[in-house]
């Protein structure tokens, strides 16, 4: 846009047309200024200090701090389980050039359940940005030392291991463990899910005995596990993650199963492919400065960074393996 | 361990820390007053300043805005009956018939007194006995919960006075029965929305508490004739601090009791604040003499101290699991656990033995949060209590536009202040017939606790009820239920036998 105002500057040095290029320049400044990113609107769906909310938030700190962007602004937005927000994007559109609504897993899996009418397609995916994996945890004086124990109890009777997690049936949690026990071959229906209304109290409750298996994110118990606490059996992920080196991962022990929640961010629909591109180069740019090393660590996340059409073919996949998963459930017709 | 308590105070007095726990005390108390902003936003609010400091400076600003939340919260429960937190509901009830009566003053100081002493109490508890009862609170199980959450809800028979008990058992029924709106936590199924996407995350308790009792208050003094200011002229003791020696006396053993009632109940992962106020209250009005059982729900100062102490006990004993295990039991806490992650700090059982002195640090600064706002907030309750000397037609519209716009500002939901008006109204009909609201609100905060503990046992135990007698905690924790409910009609008919 820059390198065009300076041809016709120089072509139109003439007094009359002066006040033409003023006149174009005035024009351009603005369509420049929409062009380039200058502050990005947060929009969160949940409530302050929740998982989204310090993602957001920790995302917005270290662009403006790096100078990527020079302002950050933020807006909770709870309710319907996120389609609130979702819906208020959808309708405002045009109004939301700079907003990026941040999102997780949990967006497939509620557009699936229908718990709101709108998917990822009705947005402008943009890019996932961090990630957690699924993970199977014990009591530090649990009998069990390893996966493949547990896969043998649960074949002789599944009833007789309960499985805490903190979402409700059907939730994430639930989904990581049945995933797990369907990759063994066995009929993840029978997994005996016994749902928590919060993380911690998931981990209560598996300390307390009731529950013999936490079917969780890693981060979730990373420190608990440090502290000896819990035992991480397993871990759903690709490979292992460099935070617990040492626990081996579902694909090592021969159950092809994985598991990834995902946080990423989604623009309003219908803004061009050229914004939605920049946006995700900001984002690009920002792994690479030691302030998201700082916030990174600070939270204990793990980069996974899949931009645009690489984050779209990632959410189709994970919308087909969770639709059948939860149709063997029985969450799905 | 002495050392690492004289290491963690020398941490703790320092000047600097002593600025930023008056500055965090005097924000906190503003905060917790606005009604929708408790100590959870208050201290979520505050984690970005605290990222610059040193972990003690940074827990001791949070300490301070922490605890000034929780007795702004209090404070608004008290002078105009608009509880913007569960935790202060229980606060309300003996409070604002004490402000009405002109005691605004009064209550405000007994409400000072009594959350200072549970803080101190606790904090003396926490200091001797934070790891071994670490270990305890983990035998808790769901079916435990379900018991001490039925316990809590004979707190209602307090407000069940004559032929009115019929009128507060419908109530806390309907409140129950308000709970179950929304996602189901089990199932995962929707409920009683009508398909609305505004009620799958179900009714907010701070819609509920507003539009029933603050919104309907303001329009029932609406109703009223006359011109007065809320409360008469003559009341010269309104912003009056004193407590006679007499009452100080009454309350101190209710204060004694609900501290370490409060501090037990707070160290249950499950359990907290909320469900602590309710048993304090429910507790002494059963062990009150039968005339200051009449007192309850009209002004007595021992039901304000009850749940005023065992709200501030149980927030220091949430701090047990949290420090010694690493498990957030309360969202204060799970906020509070995230801010001290990010310092580094990563609670659980090694912190006791690997940092002392950031461990003792913690919980000093907790109790140096809890001795500023005493001193803090003493001289300002006079001013606090002028509120109330407001003329009606400025103090009404002013109730109604907080706690209107305290509701809108959490969930930027136009759909719930249509609701908060329709629940108000209703509210006001109620209450011209003689339906209290306490019950309606204590069965609403419960209903969902104690469904998702008891469908959780249900689902461990493969459906069958046998939990009820088969585990020694539950047993025990109902049986007292069926006692204390039992205890007033076996008197009644003691009485009555003795008479004829």
């Amino acid at each position: 846009m820059k390198l065009i105002n300076q041809t016709i500057l120089h072509r139109a040095l003439s007094f009359p047309s002066l006040l033409l290029v003023s006149l174009v320049l005035l024009i351009a400044v603005p369509i420049e200024a929409q062009d380039s990113i200058k502050k990005i609107h947060f929009l969160v769906p949940g409530g302050a200090g929740g998982g989204w909310d310090t993602t957001a938030r920790g995302i917005g700190e270290v662009l403006t701090k790096t100078g990527l962007i020079a302002q950050a602004s933020y807006e909770n937005m709870s309710g319907g389980g996120s389609g609130k927000a979702i819906a208020h994007i959808i309708e405002t559109a045009r109004r939301q050039n700079n907003t990026l609504m941040v999102n997780s897993t949990p967006i497939v899996l509620r557009s699936l359940k229908r718990v709101f009418p709108q998917s990822f397609r009705d947005l402008t995916p943009i890019a996932a940005v961090i990630a957690d994996y699924g993970a199977l945890v014990v009591r530090k004086d649990s009998k069990y030392q390893d996966w493949n124990q547990v896969v043998r109890d649960f074949r002789a009777n599944p009833r007789k291991i309960r499985i805490a997690g903190g979402s409700v049936r059907g939730g994430m949690d639930h989904l990581v463990a049945a995933i797990a026990f369907q990759a063994a071959g066995e009929n993840p229906k029978k997994v005996r899910y016994i749902p928590y209304d919060a993380g911690g109290k998931a981990v209560a409750g598996l300390l307390s005995g009731e529950t013999q298996v936490l079917a969780t994110g890693v981060g979730e118990v990373l420190e608990l596990a440090k502290a000896g606490q819990v035992r991480i059996l397993v871990i759903a992920a690709e490979k292992r993650v460099a935070e617990a080196p040492t626990v081996p991962t579902l694909k090592e022990l021969g159950y092809n199963a994985i598991f990834v929640n995902w946080r990423g961010f989604f623009a309003a629909p219908g803004i061009s492919d050229q914004r939605a591109d920049k946006f995700a180069a900001i984002l690009k740019k920002m792994y690479s400065t030691p302030e998201w090393e700082a916030v990174r660590s600070r939270n204990g996340w793990v980069n996974l960074y899949k931009p645009r059409a690489e984050f779209v073919t990632f959410l189709e996949d994970q919308e087909r393996q969770m639709s059948a998963l939860m149709k063997k459930l029985g969450f799905l017709k | 361990m002495v050392e690492g308590i004289l290491a963690g105070a020398a941490a703790a007095f320092t000047p600097l820390n002593i600025l930023l726990v008056f500055v965090g005390c005097f924000v906190g108390t503003f905060i917790g007053m606005l009604p929708g902003l408790g100590p959870i936003s208050a201290i979520a609010l505050m984690i970005p300043i605290t990222y610059g400091f040193d972990p003690a400076s940074g827990m001791i600003l949070m300490a301070g805005v922490y605890y000034g939340a929780v007795f702004g919260g209090s404070t608004s429960s008290i002078l105009i009956n608009a509880p913007g937190v569960a935790g202060t509901v229980a606060s309300s009830f003996d409070g604002y018939p004490l402000s009405q009566q002109g005691k605004a003053g009064k209550a405000l100081a007994i409400a000072a007194y009594s959350s200072f002493s549970g803080g101190t109490i606790a904090t003396v508890m926490l200091l001797v006995a934070a790891p071994a009862l670490a270990k305890v609170s983990l035998s808790f199980q769901s079916s435990d919960y379900f018991a001490l959450l039925v316990l809590g809800l004979t707190a209602v028979s307090a407000f069940a006075g004559k032929g009115e008990f019929l009128k507060a058992m419908m109530m806390t029924v309907l409140g129950l029965m308000l709970s179950t709106v929304g996602t189901d936590q089990s199932a995962g199924i929707q409920r009683f929305t009508f398909g609305r996407m505004d009620l799958i995350d179900g009714i907010s308790f701070l819609l509920l508490a507003m539009a029933s009792f603050a919104l309907s208050e303001a329009l029932m003094s609406v109703l009223k004739s006359g011109k007065e200011p809320a409360v008469k002229e003559s009341d010269h003791e309104l912003g009056s601090l004193r407590v006679t020696k007499k009452e100080l006396v009454e309350i101190a053993p209710v204060v004694g009791r609900s501290s370490i009632l409060g501090f037990l109940v707070g160290v249950l992962p499950g359990a907290g604040a909320t469900i602590a106020s309710f048993l304090a209250y429910g507790m002494e009005r059963n062990l009150a003499p039968s005339k200051a059982k009449e007192r309850f729900g009209k002004g007595s100062i021992r039901g304000l101290a009850a749940p005023e102490t065992a709200n501030n006990a149980a927030c220091s004993g949430s701090f047990v699991p949290l420090l010694t295990l690493g498990i957030p039991g309360s969202g204060t806490t799970a906020v509070m656990l995230g801010a001290l992650i990010a310092y580094g700090i990563q609670p659980g059982p090694r912190l006791f033995i690997d940092q002392p002195v950031v461990f003792w640090s913690v919980i000093i600064s907790m109790y140096v949060g809890n001795v500023f706002l005493l001193v803090l907030n003493l001289p300002l309750i006079p001013y606090i209590a002028k509120l109330l000397e407001l003329p009606r037609q400025i103090l009404v519209p002013m109730i109604l536009f907080f706690s209107l716009i305290g509701v809108y500002l959490v969930s930027f939901n136009t759909f719930d202040l249509i609701m908060m008006v329709f629940v108000a109204v209703v509210a006001v009909i109620l209450r011209l017939l003689n339906y209290p609201m306490a019950p309606m609100l204590l069965g609403f905060i419960l209903g969902g606790m104690i469904e998702d503990n008891l469908r959780r046992a249900l689902a461990i135990s493969d459906g069958s009820i046998s939990f009820l007698w088969q585990r020694p905690i539950t047993f025990s924790i109902l049986l007292l239920t069926v006692i204390l409910m039992a205890l007033p009609l076996f008197r009644g008919a003691l009485a009555r036998f003795k008479s004829t």
